[in-house]
């Protein structure tokens, strides 16, 4: 089966992600948590996550979605653990602007997440992509 | 009917997306618009664009007949009794909730109940809701057998004598359902209450007869149904019109204005606030005509059909989860389904890789879905330019969804 342009947004890593999230679950009360929805498709997320001395220690996540929105959170999930807040914010706005075809800084490792480079090409599927980041920053920005 | 000949007549059908030939099956969400359609607005805005129903010129007096000459083939496209019982407007949101605003804040105490149904679109929910909970009124719903059906027995035990408004989809936008309006309207009656109907993916696809329904009150959009956005119907019997009070005011619909109180025009012109929705409402009538010469009758015949040609051949693909009616039951021309384990926007994207458009979501019916225990379907809808060809092409388009997932999984 060959599907060129589909094989651009549905790359194997990200099937792997949606396949075998990684961090799903959720943390014990008490941690930051965020509930998000995409009201027009039903796709949702529930966000935890554990913030010492200004880094993300751990974060987890469940949630209803296509492929695309649940490999996303799982890479982000992924890339945010050990990281500062404000380098994790500083991802997330890169990542919005990959989502957006704009030029971004390369000074960070993105790892997997690159991958999702061809979602920018699905402009219906950006906003299942940009989900778990949108309630990843709502949940740090407010403890800046 | 030659779905085939009647595609003609669609200009936006005729091309290619992403390199196949369209095939357009999300019709419940809107409809395409034919030729006959785009030349009424054209005419409309190119030869006697005119503000309606004042001044004294030319191009005034043809808007104005043109303008109550849609609203007469409204009202026999629906069998209404008179035109009076016709209001425009902007569809079947508006008119739902204007009803809700107007007649159900008139007529809706603390205590009482209104009763809907588990299948409603959120247009004929959050209105009801809201009322409930400005009144302290209970908002029911009636509950929902496998196949999507709802049960005249439960219908007889949720109404009432308290209970002062049923507001039911005739035709339900996911599961194709076709709900039984006439029998319901007379349990309404005997308790009391009004019957109102969402007639929003019912006007497109079958005949629609208000004095044999009996119904009090009915709205549906144009867009769906092959006229353009932004015009819809709110249909209510003359007794209730007339006593009900406007919800928007302004222009139009005033008779005579003091410093501190005015007087409203006579029905329908009362609830059409503003310079009303000339150019849609003309594009209507155009689109009522397009589907009088085909005939809703052998519309509704033709898309049982069709629907009854997708089940057989869309529930042969292994994995496949279709909802609403058994196969054999009467549906409208819909079929919503699941393919495996694989997410209704992945399917919907696939497809559309294949030029073929379907809706992925929860379709406006979140408490439907909640009862489907899904967070989220495909849809295929149907309409009078489809034919077997384009389920054809979407049952190898599902096998290549699901081959594709197969081979990445």
């Amino acid at each position: 089966m060959s599907f060129n342009n589909l094989d651009q947004l549905y790359r194997q890593v990200i099937m792997d992600h949606y396949k075998n999230p990684r961090n799903k679950g959720q943390l014990d009360e008490g941690s930051l948590t965020i509930d998000m929805n995409n009201p027009t498709c039903g796709d949702r997320i529930h966000l935890t996550m554990d913030v010492e001395d200004g880094k993300v220690s751990e974060a987890k996540f469940e949630g209803e979605g296509c492929s695309i929105s649940m490999a996303s959170a799982s890479m982000m999930t992924q890339a945010i653990k050990g990281k500062e807040i404000e380098t994790a914010l500083k991802m997330s706005k890169i990542f919005s602007d990959m989502m957006q075809g704009n030029d971004y800084p390369n000074d960070l490792d993105l790892g997997d997440i690159e991958a999702l480079q061809g979602v920018a090409k699905f402009p219906a599927r950006i906003k299942c992509a940009t989900l778990a980041w949108k309630a990843m920053e709502k949940g740090l920005s407010e403890q800046e | 009917m030659n779905a085939l000949e009647i595609k003609k007549y669609f200009p936006i059908l005729d091309q290619e997306v992403n390199g196949h030939p369209l095939v357009y099956l999300d019709n419940a969400a809107t409809s395409q618009k034919p030729v006959q359609v785009i030349e009424a607005l054209d005419k409309y805005y190119r030869e006697y664009n005119s503000n309606v129903h004042r001044g004294v010129h030319t191009l005034g007096n043809r808007a104005t007949d043109a303008y109550e000459g849609a609203r007469d083939k409204v009202r026999k496209f629906i069998h209404a009794k008179a035109r009076e019982e016709i209001v425009f407007t902007r569809g079947t949101t508006t008119a739902l909730n204007t009803i809700a605003q107007s007649y159900g804040r008139a007529n809706v105490n603390e205590g009482d109940e209104i009763v809907i149904t588990y299948m409603e679109h959120h247009s004929n929910i959050i209105p009801w809701q809201q009322l409930a909970k400005e009144k302290g009124a209970v908002l029911k719903y009636l509950p929902l057998q496998e196949n999507g059906s709802v049960l005249l027995e439960d219908a007889r035990e949720m109404i009432t004598e308290k209970t002062k408004i049923v507001s039911i989809m005739m035709v339900s936008n996911v599961l194709g359902t076709i709900n039984p309006i006439k029998e319901i309207a007379e349990i309404a009656h005997q308790k009391g209450a009004v019957m109102v109907v969402d007639g929003a993916q019912t006007a497109p696809h079958m005949k629609i007869d208000v004095q044999d329904l009996n119904c009090d009150f009915l709205a549906f959009s144009g867009h769906k149904m092959c006229g353009p956005t932004g015009i819809g119907v709110m249909y209510g019997k003359k007794e209730h019109l007339e006593k009900m009070e406007p919800i928007e005011f302004g222009g139009e619909m005033i008779d005579f204005v003091g410093l501190y109180d005015s007087t409203w025009k006579e029905l329908p012109w009362k609830f059409e606030g503003g310079t009303p929705i000339i150019a849609g409402a003309i594009g209507l009538g155009a689109a009522i005509d397009f589907l009088e010469e085909i005939g809703l009758d052998e519309i509704e015949q033709y898309e049982h059909r069709l629907a009854d040609y997708a089940m057989e051949k869309m529930s042969t693909i292994e994995g496949m989860t279709i909802y609403g009616p058994l196969a054999g039951e009467k549906r409208a021309g819909l079929v919503t389904f699941n393919l495996g384990d694989v997410h209704p926007h992945d399917v919907a994207t696939v497809l559309d890789a294949e030029g073929i458009a379907v809706r992925a979501g929860h379709h406006c019916a979140q408490p439907l879905m909640k009862w489907l225990n899904c967070s989220a379907t495909a849809r295929a809808s149907f309409y009078v330019y489809n034919s077997e060809e384009d389920i054809d092409r979407l049952v190898q388009g599902l096998v290549k969804t699901k081959e594709y997932f197969s081979d990445v999984f």
